[in-house]
């Protein structure tokens, strides 16, 4: 579905991926883990070519998505759903208009549909009372969710969260955790989570990729993970007080 | 590698991204212009008349008060002079034919680019900077179509209307000034005014008005689709849009005027 082969991504004097290769297979929750700046936002943006590589290439349901001209883009892109790491929202628009900012803009559905949808989405994702809030007046976890809902509004078949807890507190990151992983069990939705909470990793993950100075040190089941040799890897585990002696219990998510 | 290698290396950085960046704001104002036949449209007639209304009516009361206090200057210190040889009847010619020409568009065109063009410029950067603009991309929603159009449009229709009202208000104070301290009459100053400027004063007048206002938001949004750095890059710029736009209108201020007038 997702396929990376020898992307080498130079930014400055720093080489932020260092020829990596990997795949997200179809229905996966592939975790991309790492320390700051270790390069999983820049490997994210390579997937919607919000950036492009110096060197390698990136496929896409088998088109290599560097080379496609504009409206071949915007077709591949429409597979895609995002949460961003501020989630993006626009603050002039309610978080009505917000969500449902890409069916009008970007098809002919009927207003009555749209308002239909959206209300379908906000119930889903427990927002049913902020329809009419504006970004500002809602709390970082609201937003994260109002991301979410417009993420999966065009129903992608991928989605793709940077971030997702960051900035939340254990509760509600906990809460977005739940939701990526009814992403996969009720829709079947492809996601790929871009984190530096490896308890929210092992949570959600059907795989995890760590990344240490734009190399793949580790790309394993949360339960291979966990028991990794690698020192990189330990140390990231032991950093979150997660060994491998204990199974973490927070793998307790079914997997579908 | 030496010094003067580095420094020569860094000036030819410079030079690139200085075209890449004038490529950049050039394509963006030909799609802008392209989408301008969707103004009205079922998508962006709402963002459209707010874009009018921030740009026209948001701006009336400071552009009030600069027109109204410009006219009273050109009178009083052209008013004094012209009295000291006896010809303070020509009060009104001098005030309306300079607002026409020069003044009006040009005092818009600053107040414009320092209110609205740094709003513009801020408002952009930030949704840059928070990641809004690549949520549009990514959504496929045109930034170009959704943002720059309807600011741009904005600005190119009622740069003239605001430039006319500013002629219209500096040839009046200009009136109070002439009238109640240089002690010509009502009617001998619009005797003058409308006299001495032509139609082609006014039609120039309106050309710069409208290039101004391209000028406007072309930089404005640019600068704000090019903010890097968070809060301090918005910052930055929301000033370089100020600082571009005056120098970019002064210059061509002066070339619209030397093509038509000599």
């Amino acid at each position: 579905m997702i396929r990376f082969e020898h992307v080498t991504k130079v930014l400055g004097n720093k080489t932020v991926l260092d020829r990596i290769s990997f795949e997200v297979g179809e229905g996966e929750t592939f975790v991309i883990v790492g320390l700051s700046g270790a390069g999983k936002s820049v490997t994210l943006k390579h997937m919607i070519r919000l950036m492009m590589p110096d060197d390698g290439s990136i496929l896409i349901d088998g088109q290599e998505i560097n080379r496609l001209r504009h409206s071949a883009l915007q077709e591949v892109r429409g597979k895609f759903g995002v949460l961003f790491q501020s989630a993006a929202l626009l603050q002039w628009m309610s978080v009505r208009d917000n969500i449902a900012l890409p069916l009008r803009e970007l098809t002919h559905t009927p207003e009555e549909e749209i308002l239909r949808l959206v209300n379908e989405k906000l119930e889903m994702l427990g927002l049913a009372d902020a329809g009419e809030k504006f970004p500002a007046d809602i709390s970082g976890g609201m937003r994260k969710r109002v991301g979410l809902a417009r993420a999966i509004i065009m129903n992608p078949k991928i989605v793709l969260y940077d971030e997702p807890t960051s900035g939340l507190d254990p509760v509600t990151s906990r809460r977005i955790d739940d939701l990526i992983v009814n992403m996969r069990s009720q829709l079947g939705i492809t996601s790929v989570v871009v984190t530096h909470d490896l308890h929210s990793a092992l949570s959600i993950g059907t795989r995890i990729m760590m990344l240490h100075e734009g190399r793949i040190v580790e790309n394993a089941s949360p339960e291979d993970f966990i028991r990794s040799k690698n020192e990189t890897v330990q140390s990231f585990l032991e950093s979150q007080y997660i060994t491998k002696k204990g199974k973490w219990e927070g793998m307790g998510h079914e997997k579908v | 590698m030496g010094a003067p290698v580095r420094s020569v290396e860094r000036v030819g950085e410079k030079v690139l991204q200085s075209f890449h960046n004038t490529g950049h704001a050039m394509f963006m104002l030909f799609e802008g212009i392209w989408f301008i036949q969707f103004a009205f449209g079922k998508r962006s007639r709402r963002e459209t008349a707010t874009q009018m209304y921030i740009t026209g009516i948001k701006s009336l009361a400071v552009i009030t008060v600069v027109a109204l206090f410009t006219g009273m200057i050109l009178a009083l210190q052209t008013g004094l002079e012209l009295k000291r040889w006896g010809y303070e009847e020509f009060i009104g010619s001098a005030v309306a034919v300079t607002m026409i020409r020069e003044m009006g568009p040009f005092m818009t065109g600053l107040i414009i680019a320092a209110s609205v063009g740094s709003a513009i410029a801020a408002q952009l950067g930030t949704m840059t900077v928070s990641e809004e603009i690549a949520a549009l991309e990514v959504m496929s929603i045109n930034p170009n179509r959704f943002l720059v159009m309807p600011r741009l449009f904005a600005l190119i229709v009622m740069m003239p209307i605001l430039s006319v009202y500013t002629n219209i208000l500096g040839i009046f104070g200009g009136a109070v000034v002439g009238t109640t301290q240089l002690g010509v009459s009502m009617q001998a100053y619009m005797d003058n005014a409308t006299q001495f400027a032509t139609n082609k004063d006014l039609y120039v007048g309106l050309f710069k008005a409208f290039i101004f206002g391209i000028i406007i938001a072309t930089v404005a949004c640019h600068q704000g689709f090019m903010t890097t750095e968070g809060a301090v890059g918005v910052g930055k710029a929301t000033r370089r849009s100020v600082i571009i736009s005056f120098l970019i209108i002064l210059v061509v201020g002066y070339m619209v005027t030397r093509l038509f007038y000599i």
